[in-house]
């Protein structure tokens, strides 16, 4: 018996669960595919005296489009976003990374919206929603608040969500005409959380990018957005040098972390080596101008 | 030990005791259980220890060795990072649903005797059911593919080679078989 004692409770319904949250109080935790909660509670690394599951609430698995966005529901599941046609049209980016977490088994259980809700540092799907300036909406007994990816993020394992609250949904924007999307990371082994990653999306209209978004996992508590990368691609006719030069500036203005210090936000408990901050900003460069260049490639821009 | 929760929300009373039991129904290899399980039970410990098929093994119990892999709704999961109470209702495959009868091995089963796919055994059960799942997927896959896909399970023994060469000649029997 490896997990702690909880009390459990089936949410009929999102509102069923978003009630049970409220009246069961800051000890319990919401439960949805359960792969990254279930090592947690294996390790006893979380020890919540209640869990609210979500699993088998109706109408919460949706992938569907609604006008410029995309919409995936709290217990959609990563495979299930993996092979939807329509995320691979609308929402490239998002398809790209979900490939990238963990392996088939996992991505067979595992939500992207409890991922995203998760709040790993180094994960891929918080970083593309960071990428993608994906609208989350929190549900609680008291109503609806749609929170962006940026805001929703405030440290390792830590959102702006209240304890009470459901990441009911996740909206990613859309992609149109001129637009191209890419994921790129390096892991040490297949299907480990990468050392560092990095999600781009970018428009260009007569040769020009007009608008480009970027982020990166790896290299702080949190996932973050590229701004000064973003900058030195913004209005140029976009070549290898224009990439290699954002690339470098996209790590430029990041603080670097003690050793050990970033270590505590990937991993709760240290199983193997954590690469150094300087290693990871190295590799968060690369992965930074490799997910622009096909970014760009995507978009019909660069050669 | 009771322990309750009096809701203020009209939720009426909830039972906010660890040690509850659960009724959950699960179609094991085509036989229908009912049990009831604590919240905290995993699905693995319930398939080895309630239902005596210790064909699934345990190993590092978060979800990162894939030795504990069953199939679920037809979908190879980690039963280790699965509680029971998910799998209500659900049907699952474990090795020992694999071959067709108790004196005939699954083809995949004859091939990694064969080719030599295991040599301790510890991971042979979850990377039978894995391989099963790539091969219905890809029935023809190349071993890039092959290796591609059983990275989700950790072999110690084989260095992997002869577990591909293994699914390689399953392949081959089983386009053979059809």
């Amino acid at each position: 018996m490896k997990p702690p004692p909880f009390s459990y409770h089936r949410g009929r319904t999102v509102e069923h669960a978003a009630e049970l949250l409220r009246e069961l109080g800051p000890s319990a935790r919401l439960l949805a595919g359960g792969q990254s909660l279930l090592p947690m509670l294996n390790l006893r690394l979380a020890e919540p005296a209640h869990l609210v599951d979500l699993g088998s609430a109706p109408g919460l698995d949706v992938i569907r489009r609604d006008g410029d966005m995309l919409v995936v529901g709290a217990t959609a599941r990563q495979a299930a976003v993996e092979h939807s046609s329509d995320v691979r049209a609308l929402v490239p980016l998002l398809a790209e990374a979900v490939e990238h977490v963990a392996h088939p088994p996992i991505r067979h259980r595992g939500t992207v919206v409890g991922s995203i809700a998760h709040a790993s540092a180094v994960a891929e799907l918080p970083c593309a929603a960071v990428a993608l300036n994906a609208q989350l909406t929190l549900l609680s007994a008291d109503g609806v608040r749609t929170v962006g990816a940026e805001e929703f993020f405030t440290g390792a394992f830590t959102t702006s969500a209240r304890a009470d609250e459901i990441v009911a949904q996740v909206a990613f924007p859309v992609t149109g005409p001129g637009t191209g999307q890419a994921w790129s990371e390096f892991s040490l082994r297949r299907g480990n959380f990468p050392v560092a990653g990095a999600g781009a999306s970018v428009t260009v209209a007569d040769g020009e990018i007009v608008d480009v978004a970027i982020a990166i996992c790896g290299v702080s508590d949190r996932p973050v957005r590229a701004r000064a990368a973003e900058a030195a691609l913004l209005g140029t006719r976009p070549g290898p040098e224009v990439v290699a030069a954002a690339a470098a500036a996209s790590i430029a203005d990041l603080a670097p972390r003690v050793d050990g210090d970033l270590a505590a936000h990937i991993l709760p408990v240290v199983a193997a080596p954590v690469p150094a901050w300087g290693y990871r900003a190295s590799v968060a460069k690369s992965q930074v101008r490799r997910a622009v260049t096909t970014a760009l490639t995507r978009a019909g821009g660069v050669r | 030990m009771t322990a309750t929760h009096e809701s203020a929300a009209g939720l009426g009373e909830i039972d906010t005791d660890p040690a509850a039991l659960h009724p959950i129904t699960i179609t094991v290899n085509g036989t229908t259980h009912r049990l009831a399980v604590e919240g905290r039970r995993l699905l693995v410990d319930v398939l080895r220890q309630d239902l005596r098929l210790t064909g699934t093994h345990t190993g590092c119990d978060q979800g990162v060795c894939g030795v504990c892999t069953v199939r679920l709704n037809g979908a190879t999961v980690r039963s280790c990072i699965t509680l029971a109470v998910q799998a209500d209702g659900a049907e699952v495959r474990t090795i020992e649903g694999v071959a067709p009868d108790a004196r005939t091995l699954h083809p995949i089963q004859q091939a990694f005797w064969e080719k030599q796919g295991l040599q301790c055994g510890f991971c042979t059960p979850g990377m039978v059911l894995r391989v099963q799942e790539i091969l219905e997927q890809n029935p023809c896959p190349t071993r890039a593919q092959v290796r591609e896909g059983i990275s989700s399970n950790l072999c110690r023994c084989t260095g992997y080679q002869f577990i591909v060469d293994a699914t390689v000649e399953a392949a081959e029997r089983m386009a053979e078989g059809s």
